[in-house]
């Protein structure tokens, strides 16, 4: 018996019905619950999407309050929207050299990046776009920060900002996720009168009295990497390879809206 | 005497021969993710079902496992265990797990796990060992709810979540501690843990591993 035990017919006939037993219920596992993971993802993103768009409160209904939000594609290039099936994942497309473009340079750090981009537009409850939601990422000290950077519909005020995947150090570069410091960002200023990309962290807290304060975010203590990773995020996405284009486009639609809701409100003073 | 046994098994392991009071086994995850209670005690809960089916299995099928390829074999019955936790924690408690992360799966290089295989469930009988790996999984995870609640109370001044010391930062007057949040400070909260364990207990006190010999030679020099 214990020689049949050691014998390698025998090491061979364990080794395999114990792989095959595990296989079988690991796989049945994972296929089987491979949904409600999808789900929960899925979830955890609308949820980072609501908290960028400062639209989101603890115990929520996420599914519920994600129903005023519109996901749109846009070609990165021309800043149109386009049309793409509801699965289509941007990151995934990154990879895929048919459907992505190399990036030089490549201040972010990024390597490529998908042609076509999803924007989140907020829809308040008079049909009107309140927030735009731009997925953003780049590399800061030790890893790729992905998040997400709302503007009002005016597409060059910061209504907030969030990241979900990141994986600098903790109590520094860590501390962008502190909601503290994230509230910095609300109301500047992405783009200057010149329509170039002028928001930047700085060093240290920016002075009441400083002049360009609207662009400017205080820093981060300790982590000067992750705030320069984080600018050159923000001047990749909001320029010209990046959202710029369509940005543009919506800023001149909104002051057209402007400039026409003017025109009417004086041709009804006359 | 199967009885008396079997709770020897059961409760031996929480204060007696404690595995990480005494052996000292596992405490790389004692030290991760004992920051807040939620995440020790999914902790706990993930390797008490992974010791305890894992030592099951392994003393199932002992007679059979080929000796030379034991070691293999039980890491396997254990890798397999541990995906399917952390495969239900992802569909079922996103959130912790998102906090748990890499942790959950370096359940399976807990020393625990594996030297309870190897040391009781390979010449104990399943529900033996199935026992024994409950009895661990309580050693330890008692002292990881004693790292966890000191951690969060003292680091964060709430448990579970829930604010029991307002920290200043919420307008209270708790100042936290930093270092509780902090990995190293599990090493200090586990020594003091072993420190009052073989205070109680003098006979876990380790020999020590030298004498200094009495002076046997005599000199008149001076």
């Amino acid at each position: 018996m214990a020689n049949n035990r050691e014998s390698i017919g025998n090491t061979l006939k364990v080794a395999f019905f114990l792989c095959l037993v595990c296989a079988v219920v690991v796989s049945t596992l994972a296929v089987g619950l491979r949904p409600a993971q999808h789900d929960n993802r899925m979830q955890f993103r609308q949820q980072n999407i609501l908290q960028a768009a400062g639209l989101y409160e603890p115990g929520m209904d996420v599914r519920a309050a994600f129903e005023s939000i519109e996901r749109r594609f846009i070609d990165i290039r021309t800043g149109e929207y386009v049309e793409k099936p509801d699965d289509y994942d941007q990151q995934r497309a990154a990879r895929d050299p048919a459907q992505s473009i190399p990036v030089t340079p490549d201040p972010a750090g990024i390597r490529r990046q998908a042609k076509v981009a999803e924007v989140f537009l907020a829809i308040g409850t008079d049909g009107a776009v309140e927030r735009i939601i731009l997925p953003v990422h780049g590399y800061g000290l030790w890893s790729t920060m992905y998040g997400f950077i709302a503007l009002e519909a005016d597409a060059n005020t910061v209504a907030g900002i969030g990241f979900y995947e990141h994986g600098e150090t903790p109590g520094l570069g860590g501390e962008i996720d502190n909601p503290r410091w994230q509230r910095n960002w609300i109301g500047k200023q992405v783009f200057d009168e010149n329509g170039d990309v002028a928001l930047e962290i700085t060093k240290g807290s920016v002075p009441p009295d400083a002049p360009n304060r609207q662009h400017r975010v205080d820093g981060l203590a300790g982590a000067t990497i992750t705030a320069n990773g984080l600018n050159h995020t923000v001047e990749f996405w909001f320029g010209e390879r990046g959202f710029g284009p369509y940005l543009q486009r919506i800023r001149g639609q909104y002051n057209q809206g402007m400039d026409d809701g003017f025109a009417l409100a004086r041709s009804i003073e006359e | 005497m199967a009885q008396a046994k079997a709770k020897d098994v059961l409760f031996e392991p929480i204060f007696n021969n404690n595995p990480i009071a005494l052996q000292i086994l596992g405490i790389c995850s004692a030290l991760a993710i004992t920051t807040t209670m939620q995440t020790t005690l999914t902790m706990c809960l993930a390797v008490l079902f992974v010791m305890t089916l894992s030592n099951f299995s392994v003393s199932l099928i002992r007679n059979h496992i080929p000796s030379n390829i034991r070691i293999i074999v039980q890491m396997t019955i254990i890798t397999s265990l541990v995906i399917i936790v952390d495969q239900t924690l992802q569909a079922f408690a996103y959130d912790i797990s998102r906090q748990l992360s890499v942790f959950v799966g370096l359940i399976i290089t807990n020393c625990i796990i594996m030297g309870r295989a190897e040391a009781f469930a390979m010449s104990n009988s399943p529900v033996m060992s199935a026992i024994d790996g409950i009895g661990n999984a309580i050693g330890y995870s008692i002292v990881l709810i004693f790292v966890g609640v000191c951690r969060e109370l003292f680091g964060s001044g709430s448990l579970m979540g829930i604010n029991i010391l307002t920290p200043v930062t919420e307008g209270g007057w708790y100042q936290t501690n930093g270092l509780m949040l902090l990995p190293p400070s599990a090493f200090f909260l586990i020594g003091f843990f072993i420190w009052a364990l073989r205070a109680w207990k003098p006979d876990q006190v380790e020999e020590e591993q030298y004498r200094i010999a009495p002076n046997s030679r005599t000199s008149e020099a001076f």
